[in-house]
């Protein structure tokens, strides 16, 4: 008993002693045999950005049942300037979409998440590098994609993940992703774009653990203007660290089909 | 209006029973004569490895000045040093005039012993200076509400009553342990039960842990600036920095449910910590908010370096029976009324 | 009956039909088969190995890199009237290769179904969406089965096994339509049986892309985006009571060879029933074209004995698309809804 105050203490300041967040001067990344800068690894972003990219406090989860457990936790803004800048009826959309997140959000229903939403959601993600092409496997629904390192190629059609074309612009790994279709969102908050969104992703290797992470977003449908996110993304140092499946298909089959269930016989 | 009494035997009966609390143990008499601050000592304070001025260790902020002047002290600010000493005298034979302000200490109706769980103010570490109220200046109070603050306050007041205990949404922020009295910011004196603040110095940070409701700030005097005005907390966002010795803590971004003496969500605090002897901390503060008071007001509160350490306080764990307690007997209350109504 | 092989056909009607609304499909070549792969498997066995020596890639590993495909026209059991015969000749192959085009010709030309008797279930033209394996490339080979050895077939199951598969089916049967759980794993896309492991060829879609950096290879299905991240740093399993759809894969390499251990699978994928599952894979690059697939499957509580598969996977045109299949699964909304209504229906005529 005589040190619980100590305790809480010590902690407070273990937290607060975390670094702010600034950008560093460049960081040489250790190379791939072919020389290109080394982000292989398994990465994870540690915010509550997928809750809400901009800034938000805590407030009461969707599930009353959950209590703590699942309410929604604070966080700062990653979205440069703290504002998205809709265009006046996508902000009407935006807050509809936010009144009825836990009908509406892709998430929940364990859809593919586009990007930039799976760089943030709270799984981790792997990069593979090979020559040839960059592979981001994420955790979250089994989601993926190859990032075409050559000469840049067009999507076919729309999908999920969209399609991502790479080149490298010093430490820096440049994505750009064209081809989303209009039905993945950028968070929890209801931020949403139309097949229209381009983004440009920076990946820069800020120390031995740390990627710099920014993502350029353009839909003149929804915005106004470009905005920008940013945030670090760490890399999971466990021993042994790895993807385990989250096949979360599973996990919304009573939610999407349970009304279609076969009643009890009474 | 939920008075301190109510609180007082339900939340501690409660911690109590829980088994929670543990209260600090109060050195007895031990009444400090600081004075005011206008008395400046050439005490340099240490500093810390950092080299901050060393703000860290534990104090109690019980006193028993008022936060208001009483009416018929009008501008006086000061006791004398003979209406001083005799008033302590008087409180320390258990006789305890109005012109102190006993708080949480007051006798009350609760089953338990006041002697038990430092309750006894008598008994307790005061800091109480000869001021007349907290409030400093020559009116001493706080200044009137504006008639759209009163109007905001009444009407939500209006919407609660015979709501009460609807729901536990419906009970005070204290009640429901989201924010007890004694650890909301301003830090106003609790009289003794769990007074004690306790400050500990990092680099580039100050942490200030009060022992009701483990309530931790985490205050960061690397000159950054304040958060998001979205992010509206009921404890605000606060960002200090060091005024030679004085430890200058700014804080916005409150909730409107934060309500401090009916204050909005605009209220702004300025907090100031310095120490002018080594056994005292010196606690003022500023409080504003134009949609509230037509001026800012400012209250000083000596605190007295206290035996530690500070236990742990667990509201909301031992909260549970106690809150549902009050919510069934509101429910039973209004059965048996229908019942008899359908008689 | 392929113990596991959860309804290729129920797959192909509800499932994969919503996807297929979504998504395109890999662009094949029509008509773009592969000359016979002799060189990976007219040999007897994986042991005859010509002189080629695959690339490396920069880490210095065998490089195993690109899109592939195993769809081929060989069945996973040898059919009974094969039996003993492990391989067909020169001719007999050439025979079937030319029976295969002129079944393709016959469908690009008029648009039938491809397969009688199973097309009859579906209401889609074959001969698009790549539906028709023929489409795509075809592995071929001189097998007359996937399953190597003289049998070419799964070995018998335990007793157990076989009490075990019987108790669950009996549980099963009249509730296949009560509830998304109660559907195959395929129609609930959770799991596809042409991402095992092992991997095995799917009536369509078979495309896979290999990608390897350091340390590691992934193998991705395209069907259903189910990219299996494989280690090669010497690790172990996970822990036991950690159970995937996909198992846990470790690999190694011997020699050019990428060796996958995989354990702590479900109970349900890919082989139902099955308790203790370990498949052992190993991909050879044979040549620049080819990858030899090898595969051993063993479970003492579910067959007599380990069984081994062996097949050519060929290199393909073209890039991986998305295959979403959940994010669009009327299929299994209009199966749900369809018992509903029948049972609706059956009700309202017996009050009647």
């Amino acid at each position: 008993m005589y040190r619980l105050g100590h305790i809480v203490l010590a902690g407070a300041l273990c937290l607060a002693a975390l670094p702010a967040w600034s950008q560093t001067a460049a960081h040489r990344a250790p190379r791939t045999a072919d020389g290109k800068p080394n982000l292989n690894g398994i990465w994870q972003a540690l915010n509550s950005a997928d809750w809400d990219l901009q800034g938000h406090a805590a407030a009461q989860g969707p599930v009353y049942a959950l209590g703590a457990v699942f309410s929604i936790p604070p966080g700062l803004s990653v979205v440069e300037g703290d504002e998205i800048p809709y265009l006046p009826a996508a902000a009407a959309k935006q807050k509809e979409n936010r009144a009825n997140w836990v009908k509406l959000d892709p998430e929940v229903k364990c859809y593919l998440p586009g990007v930039p939403r799976a760089t943030y959601l709270p799984y981790p993600f792997q990069i593979v590098q090979s020559r040839e092409n960059i592979m981001m496997v994420y955790e979250y629904a089994g989601a993926v994609r190859t990032i075409n390192m050559g000469a840049p190629t067009k999507a076919p059609a729309d999908s999920w993940m969209g399609w991502s074309n790479g080149h490298w612009e010093g430490e820096t790994l440049v994505v750009d992703v064209t081809s989303q279709n209009a039905d993945t969102w950028f968070d929890r908050a209801g931020d949403f774009h139309s097949e229209a969104l381009h983004v440009v992703e920076r990946y820069t290797p800020r120390s031995a653990d740390i990627l710099n992470y920014e993502a350029t977003i353009e839909d003149p449908k929804v915005f106004s203007r470009p905005w920008k996110i940013s945030m670090p993304l760490y890399r999971r140092v466990e021993k042994d660290a790895r993807l385990l499946e989250y096949k979360c298909v599973e996990f919304t089959e009573e939610l999407l089909y349970g009304p279609l269930r076969k009643k009890a016989s009474k | 209006m939920t008075t301190r009494r109510s609180l007082a035997s339900i939340i501690v009966l409660a911690a109590t029973l829980a088994g929670l609390v543990l209260a600090p143990v109060p050195v007895r008499g031990q009444v400090p004569a600081s004075r005011s601050t206008s008395t400046t000592k050439t005490w340099t304070p240490p500093r810390t490895p950092d080299g901050q001025p060393d703000l860290q260790g534990v104090y109690a902020n019980a006193t028993l000045t008022p936060l208001e002047r009483p009416k018929g002290l009008g501008a006086k600010e000061f006791y004398t040093e003979h209406e001083f000493a005799e008033l302590m005298k008087r409180i320390q034979q258990g006789i305890v005039p109005e012109e102190a302000d006993l708080g949480n200490a007051a006798p009350q109706d609760v089953r338990y012993d006041l002697s038990l769980y430092g309750f006894d103010l008598t008994k307790a570490t005061l800091a109480s200076n000869r001021r007349t109220s907290l409030i400093v200046g020559p009116e001493g109070v706080v200044p009137p509400m504006l008639p759209e603050a009163r109007k905001r306050n009444a009407e939500r007041a209006a919407k609660n009553k015979g709501h009460e205990f609807d729901s536990y949404e419906n009970r005070p922020l204290q009640e429901r342990c989201i924010l007890m009295a004694q650890e909301r910011i301003p830090m106003l004196p609790g009289a003794a039960d769990n007074n004690l603040l306790q400050i500990v110095e990092g680099p580039g940070y100050v942490v200030l842990l009060h022992e009701i409701d483990h309530s931790t700030r985490v205050i960061p005097t690397d000159g950054r600036p304040h958060i998001s005005q979205k992010i509206r907390e009921y404890q605000g966002d606060s960002v200090g920095h060091w005024e030679g010795n004085t430890l200058v803590v700014d804080t916005t971004n409150f909730t409107d449910l934060t309500a401090f003496r009916g204050s909005g969500e605009k209220l702004h605090l300025v907090e100031r910590f310095s120490r002018p002897d080594e056994k005292t901390l010196l606690y003022q503060f500023t409080v504003e908010d134009p949609a509230t008071w037509d001026k800012p007001w400012t209250a000083e509160i000596p605190m007295a370096k206290a035996q530690g350490p500070v236990y742990e306080w667990a509201c909301h764990e031992g909260n549970y029976d106690e809150f549902v307690t009050i919510l069934r007997g509101a429910r039973v209350a209004e059965e048996e009324a229908a019942r008899k109504a359908a008689k | 009956m392929r113990v596991g092989f959860m309804g290729y056909r129920s797959l192909a009607s509800s499932a994969a039909l919503t996807a297929f609304l979504v998504v395109s499909s890999a662009a094949p070549a029509a008509g773009q088969a592969a000359p016979a792969a002799k060189s990976a498997t007219s040999g007897k066995s994986a042991t005859s190995k010509k002189a080629w020596t695959p690339s490396r890639t920069p880490e210095g590993q065998p490089d195993l890199q690109g899109v592939w495909t195993n769809n081929t026209v060989t069945p996973l059991e040898r059919p009974k009237d094969l039996a003993g015969k492990e391989f067909y000749t020169d001719a007999e192959l050439a025979a079937g290769m030319k029976k295969e085009h002129e079944r393709l010709d016959l469908n690009v030309e008029e648009g039938l179904p491809t397969e009688p008797g199973t097309a009859a279930d579906v209401h889609y033209d074959f001969s698009e969406y790549g539906l028709d394996r023929a489409q795509t490339k075809i592995a071929w080979n001189h097998r007359t089965s996937i399953i190597v050895g003289p049998d070419g077939r799964i070995p018998p199951l335990t007793p157990e096994a076989r009490k075990r598969i019987a108790d669950r089916r009996a549980k099963a049967k009249g509730h296949e339509f009560d509830g998304p759980e109660n559907r195959p794993l395929g129609a609930r896309c959770l799991a596809r049986p042409n991402v095992g492991p092992p991997l095995l060829p799917s009536a369509y879609n078979s495309n896979l892309q290999i990608v390897q950096g350091a340390g590691y290879v992934v193998i991705e299905a395209e069907m259903i985006h189910d990219a299996r991240v494989i280690p090669t740093d010497g690790r172990p399993h996970l822990a036991k009571n950690v159970k995937q759809w996909m198992g846990d894969s470790v690999g190694h390499w011997e020699g050019n060879t990428l060796v996958i251990d995989t354990t702590n699978f479900t109970d349900l994928n890919p082989f139902e029933d099955a308790q203790n599952l370990h498949v052992v894979e190993r991909l050879t690059r044979v040549d620049a074209e080819t990858i030899l697939y090898q595969f051993t499957v063993e479970d003492p509580g579910m067959w007599i004995k380990p069984w081994s598969g062996e097949l050519p996977i060929t290199k393909m045109q073209g890039q991986l698309y998305e295959y979403a299949c959940h994010e669009a699964n009327y299929g299994l909304v209009n199966t749900l809804r369809g018992a509903r209504v029948a049972e609706e229906e059956a009700a309202k005529k017996a009050t009647k």
